[in-house]
């Protein structure tokens, strides 16, 4: 009896091409609407989360003033001092390693061509707080690092934009008024979403662009790395005390230094993405709810159209659960064919979107599935209505209707 | 005289309920032999569809019995009905009827679709049967492509399709010339003689009822008297 159904339901789909395409226009959408935004709301979130990767896990960021504006009146919080590294490096249990950095914008020289650049000034501790691996070269030594040796690990960027992409370690280019030697490359890491291009950077030891740069023995950030074992919350807890005291803050004062957890940024991206794609899903959830009522809407009018058609077949033999099957077959099949061309649609969208939201091309079987079989069921459940109308026709009056 | 194969016993039909209501068959007594031509008429609303939806088994009497093939139709239900009409039953409409947008031989075909017959099967009687209406030519023309005569043979070719025992035909001419009309009497009278099937024909035209053996007359919702007709040389004992 369903090879029956089946058939009849696929002749009546044949035979109506357009206001079958139409009918499930709605799934279509739907359908589409659903996969396209969960599988690019977590393409979001995972880009997300690997950006913040990048700054390291467990790792604080500490600078002085309060939050991320300068905000406020008064005096400009000082900056930290190497002591302070020192202090927080062998005074605070947790702690892993401590990089300083003092930074500033130069521009790089070599053979003619110049590029504007950042430098970082840090230590060596950077490469163990925040890892970034070297493409080429080596990391500056113990004694160049001690003496503030002019030697610098180049980015990506600087390394395309002043060496034309080729060899660079063991070349000497001008930064600023002084050269230095290029010992290493770092691997190239693109884009990020917040906060520019990170491989458009030099690194130096911190003594070097200090004297020869800032001219100051300054702190503008310290990045500190967090033994897994630790609590970051604790950790952060121990150096605020501790700086509160170096800095003679007491009592209610506020702290004129924050420090940032990446994790508890991390954790917070995390959760915004995740919960803007569920709101997201959960719009595109209601088009394809409508996309049902579309379907049952025009079933409905579909069994009025077709009453005298219905009456022939109950005349002919057809009992109820026949043409209620045929019915309901037809809306189930007509869902599910927009739910496939809906998939479809879905992958040529997130195939458009990706490149232009710059987060990595994903498939995501599950949501696929997901979608498809809520396809399937809306055509069950919006198909029956219509259907056991059609099936309780009375087969005189369905022959008599004009 | 073998059992008839339909035997209607003070079978009534009320329409409504109440002080609407409207009483169509006020006690109709009607036996007809299997193998016979059974012209029905009478003016209008005498009931003469009434009881025609009522021999299709697409109605129930209000009160009464009806027998066909032994079995007391009037106790049966819905789909039990519908099973009876797929086995035994044809039909044939004033308004031929067939599904749009399909093709002839898809139209005769569906009532084998229904029994469960597989593509070849379905596809062998349905060739045949439109083959007996002279139409195997036009297999793949749909209705808005056919006369009305040829639409109307369509239509027999379906109620055919199934070699059913009982032929119901309300007012099958109702629309269609004269000419036309005889081509579908003799078409009928050549399934009656040769497949053996009974005919249950409603019409309003004397030259039309002349084919059948058995002229049945209502009026008001009564058979007022039955006729056997002895120009066709073939009286029903
Ligand atoms: N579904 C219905 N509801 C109410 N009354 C009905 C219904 N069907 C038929 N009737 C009434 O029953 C009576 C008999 O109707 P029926 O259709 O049997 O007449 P008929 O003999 O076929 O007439 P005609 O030659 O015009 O087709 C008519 O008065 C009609 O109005
Ligand atoms: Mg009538």
């Amino acid at each position: 009896m369903f090879g029956t159904t089946f058939i009849l339901a696929l002749r009546s789909i044949r035979r109506h091409l357009l206001r079958s395409f139409l009918t499930t226009l709605g799934i279509v959408i739907g359908v589409a609407a659903v996969v396209a935004m969960v599988t690019l709301g977590k393409a979001t979130t995972s880009a997300v989360q690997q950006q913040i990767a990048a700054l390291g896990t467990n790792v604080l960021q500490i600078r002085p003033g309060q939050g991320f504006g300068r905000g406020g009146g008064g005096p400009r919080p000082p900056d930290f001092k190497p002591e302070d590294v020192t202090a927080i490096e062998q005074q605070v249990a947790g702690v892993t390693a401590v990089a300083p950095q003092a930074s500033t914008a130069a521009t790089a020289i070599y053979e003619g061509a110049n590029w504007s650049t950042t430098i970082q000034g840090t230590t060596n501790a950077v490469f163990t707080v925040q890892p970034w691996p070297l493409a080429q070269g080596r990391t500056w030594t113990v004694p160049e690092e001690q003496a503030g040796k002019a030697v610098c690990i180049i980015g990506n960027t600087v390394r395309q934009n002043l060496f034309r992409g080729g060899d660079a370690v063991g070349r000497r280019m001008r930064i600023g008024d002084i050269s230095c030697d290029v010992i290493g490359v770092l691997t190239a890491r693109g884009q990020a979403g917040f906060g520019g291009d990170q491989d458009d950077t030099v690194v130096m030891p911190i003594k070097a662009v200090q004297r020869r740069f800032t001219g100051s023995r300054d702190i503008r950030l310290m990045l500190v790395g967090v033994d897994q074992a630790y609590s970051t919350t604790a950790v952060q807890a121990s150096i605020s005390d501790l700086l509160r005291e170096r800095r003679n803050i007491t009592g209610t004062k506020q702290d004129d230094f924050n420090i940032f957890d990446t994790k508890q940024i991390s954790d917070t991206l995390t959760g915004t993405t995740t919960l803007l794609t569920r709101i997201v899903a959960a719009v595109a959830a209601i088009s394809l709810v409508v996309g049902g009522i579309g379907i049952m809407n025009i079933m409905l009018v579909s069994v009025t159209e077709r009453t005298r058609e219905i009456g022939i077949r109950l005349a002919i033999g057809a009992v109820a659960n026949e043409v209620l099957m045929q019915f309901l077959v037809e809306a189930v099949v007509l869902s599910m064919l927009g739910g496939l061309i809906g998939l479809v649609l879905a992958q040529l969208v997130i195939a458009g979107a990706t490149p232009l939201m710059q987060v990595p091309w994903t498939f995501d079987p599950t949501i696929n599935m997901v979608a498809f079989a809520i396809a399937a069921a809306i055509g069950v459940v919006f198909g029956y209505f219509p259907a056991r109308r059609a099936a309780g026709l009375n087969p005189i009056d369905a022959l008599r209707h004009e | 005289m073998t059992d008839p194969i339909i035997s209607l016993r003070a079978v009534t039909k009320v329409y409504g309920s109440g002080p609407t209501a409207f009483q169509a068959l006020k006690g109709v007594d009607l036996d007809i032999a299997a193998g016979d031509f059974v012209a029905v008429m009478g003016p209008s609303g005498s009931g003469k569809s009434t009881t025609m939806n009522i021999l299709g088994c697409l109605d129930v009497p209000s009160a009464g019995t009806f027998l066909f093939r032994r079995h007391h139709v009037e106790t049966l239900d819905r789909d039990q009905r519908a099973l009876l009409r797929r086995k035994y039953l044809g039909f044939v409409f004033q308004g031929f009827n067939l599904l749009s947008r399909t093709s002839a031989l898809e139209n005769v075909e569906l009532p084998l679709l229904y029994r469960g017959d597989d593509r070849k099967r379905r596809r062998e009687a349905g060739m045949a049967a439109l083959d007996k209406v002279g139409l195997a030519d036009w297999w793949d023309h749909t209705p808005a492509e056919l006369s009305g005569g040829q639409q109307q043979r369509v239509a027999i070719a379906r109620a055919i399709v199934t070699r059913p025992d009982v032929l119901l035909a309300d007012e099958p001419t109702g629309n269609l010339d004269s000419e036309r009309s005889i081509e579908i009497m003799e078409l009928l009278t050549d399934l009656n003689r040769e497949s053996g099937i009974t005919v249950l024909m409603v019409t309003h035209e004397p030259e039309m009822a002349a084919f059948a053996h058995t002229v049945v007359h209502f009026k008001d919702g009564l058979v007022e008297r039955v006729d056997t007709n002895h120009r066709m040389g073939q009286e029903v004992s």
